[in-house]
């Protein structure tokens, strides 16, 4: 009842928007927050913007552990996307990451650090020019970007850095495959004392293909991404790929590389409830 | 079913008064004093225990989700869990007060959750006795979970400050008058659970062990040995359970629930693990409807994935390179 209710004051939000009248016209922020402004000004430049629950968020309430709050954020709804961000607005660093889907469904999960509660949006840019965004509040005890990683109290931490654990489940019958990744990486923001900032960057994932190999979904990484960052994607290898390749690098120039086999004979397609969760079910969407 | 019913209604009716005693007099404080308003229940001979809320803290109801107790023995009376506060503590010690002339003999402690020690400010002046393991929890995250209760309810916590346990104490059957209880260290729920057995009048103290109609907290659990935990509850000979969350009850039901939540619980975590399925979709999985007599269902069910499903996802990814 409160999420049709909220669906109608989107549609009235969702008269829109467009070219220069942008910045008159633009809608106000239905999470209420006061860094909307600044934020769309500095992330969407320009472009048009819409709230639009088509995109998904996927955020819990309250963040049990500020250092690692799972965070999805889905478009699939949108049909063909160009590209996502995830922010949190009020983190010392808002930008989270933005993702390149290219051939990949319009799909990403990880997990972020956040500073202080915090609204937390996804959004995704349609080849028209349009930002969609949505997003959740997620309520937190806050120090997640200023507290030092678990890493470091690890004497041997160093050794393991760039050791990659990964998982691709088979595609499913629309070609859409999961990719599971997990990087041993402090990730830090530099915001603690005496630790300079030092945090994965780009990851690229490619298919190897009798042919050569074909870029399926680039990730620009950022500091609010959790310590040992883990990503869920939904990458569409070509039928002929033989093994997909990680690559990646972190800010201070350190390289990530790792060789992920196709699935073996018999496993299954990864589950999907996203899909067919109603919305009604997620009772904290946006408007909450 | 009834007597939490009643309490929340007790309590809904007490704020109501003392908002009403706030408006009318023009108090610069708009709640008014806050009062747990602890009434002790006597649940078998020289026991009673302060039935708490089933519900997660919050500041209406300022930490008071728990069963504290105590026992009236021959030689002293025995404290059991000192509540969420300092406030909580010095209001216990005073309701015991009315109950009986008999000074604090000893403190338990069950383990190092916040509502189980933080009032132990009010029993700084007797042993505060706790495992180990729970003392070594409370000197290294005390400060910490303190600070998270002042966050979650406010000026309920005015004045408490971390009280670390003063003594040691191990698996032993230790005599306090007419009573002797049998101290049973355990560790699943958290790294040190200690269960306390009346011998004398067959009333079990689970502290943590056993949830009952309130769905089981994991922030330090160990699932598989949280199970044998319940197994070892199940082996005892008791004629009332007191689980330190939930109602308290005769039989052994509470056992089987809680056993049935955490098999449900890590069985549903590793299965979406392996079936691709990402955390934060893992928050939202439909949880079956025997559970849900459990309070505060759904947000303990999303606690428990951001506690568990880390490990499991790392156990389950292959190394690559």
């Amino acid at each position: 009842m409160k999420y049709a209710l909220y669906q109608m004051g989107l549609a009235g939000a969702m008269i829109v928007v467009a070219g220069t009248a942008f910045a008159a016209s633009s809608p106000s922020d239905p999470l209420n927050s006061v860094m909307w402004e600044a934020l769309r000004d500095q992330y969407f430049a320009g472009a048009p913007v819409v709230f639009d629950n088509a995109v998904r968020v996927n955020a819990p309430a309250a963040a049990e552990d500020t250092r690692a709050v799972p965070v999805s954020v889905d478009a699939t709804a949108l049909g063909k996307v160009v590209e996502m961000v995830a922010i949190a607005d009020l983190n010392p660093f808002p930008l989270v990451l933005r993702y390149h889907p290219g051939t990949a469904a319009p799909y990403i999960a990880t997990r972020i650090k956040i500073q202080q509660a915090t609204a937390v949006r996804g959004a995704a840019r349609t080849a028209d020019g349009v930002w969609h965004v949505s997003g959740v509040m997620v309520d937190a005890a806050g120090g997640g970007c200023s507290a030092p990683p678990a890493s470091y109290a690890q004497k041997d931490w160093a050794d393991h850095v760039g050791e990659v654990q990964a998982r691709l489940w088979p595609a499913d019958t629309d070609g859409v495959a999961r990719l599971r990744l997990r990087i041993r990486h402090p990730n830090d923001t530099g915001l603690v004392d005496g630790i300079p900032a030092y945090f994965i960057e780009t990851l690229q994932v490619e298919a190897q293909t009798p042919g050569g190999s074909a870029e399926l979904a680039k990730i620009d990484s950022l500091e609010p991404v959790s310590e040992n960052p883990v990503y869920s994607l939904d990458v569409r290898p070509p039928p002929d790929a033989t093994a997909l390749v990680l690559r990646g690098r972190d800010n201070q120039g350190g390289e990530i590389r790792a060789t992920i086999p196709m699935p073996p004979p018999g496993a299954r397609p990864a589950m999907r409830p996203a899909m067919s969760l109603k919305p009604a079910d997620q009772p904290w969407s946006v408007g909450q | 079913m009834s007597m939490p019913l009643l309490r929340r209604l007790a309590l809904t009716t007490a704020f109501a008064a003392v908002m009403m005693i706030g408006a009318a007099t023009g108090s610069a404080r708009a709640a008014g004093p806050l009062t747990y308003d602890l009434k002790p229940t006597r649940i078998a001979p020289d026991t009673y225990v302060f039935e708490g809320s089933t519900k997660h803290f919050t500041r209406a109801n300022g930490g008071n989700i728990l069963n504290s107790g105590f026992i009236v023995t021959a030689d002293g009376v025995i404290v059991i869990q000192t509540g969420p506060s300092r406030r909580y503590g010095e209001e216990m010690r005073a309701a015991i007060r009315k109950v009986t002339e008999k000074p604090i003999r000893k403190v338990f402690i069950s383990n190092l959750h916040p509502d189980y020690w933080l009032g132990s400010q009010a029993f700084a002046d007797v042993p505060i006795a706790a495992l180990p393991g729970t003392i070594a929890g409370i000197q290294e995250e005390g400060s910490g979970i303190a600070d998270n209760m002042y966050r979650l309810v406010g000026d309920w916590m005015r004045g408490t400050e971390v009280t670390v346990p003063t003594e040691p104490v191990y698996g032993s059957t230790v005599k306090f008058g007419d009573h002797r209880l049998r101290l049973i260290p355990l560790s699943g729920h958290t790294a040190a659970d200690l269960m306390i057995l009346d011998e004398t009048t067959g009333v079990l103290f689970t502290g943590g062990v056993v949830f009952c109609d309130r769905t089981p907290t994991t922030p330090h659990a160990t699932v598989a040995d949280w199970l044998k935990e319940l197994d070892a509850v199940d082996g005892l000979d008791i004629r009332l359970l007191v689980p330190n969350h939930g109602h308290i009850r005769s039989d052994k039901a509470c056992v089987a629930q809680t056993r049935d939540w955490l098999t449900w619980l890590d069985g549903t975590l590793r299965h979406a693990v392996e079936s691709g399925l990402d955390m934060a979709e893992a928050l939202e999985l439909p949880i079956p409807e025997r559970f849900e007599v459990l309070d505060v269902l759904r947000e303990e069910y999303r606690r428990s994935v951001a506690h568990l499903w880390p490990k499991i996802e790392q156990a389950a990814l292959p190394r690559v390179n």
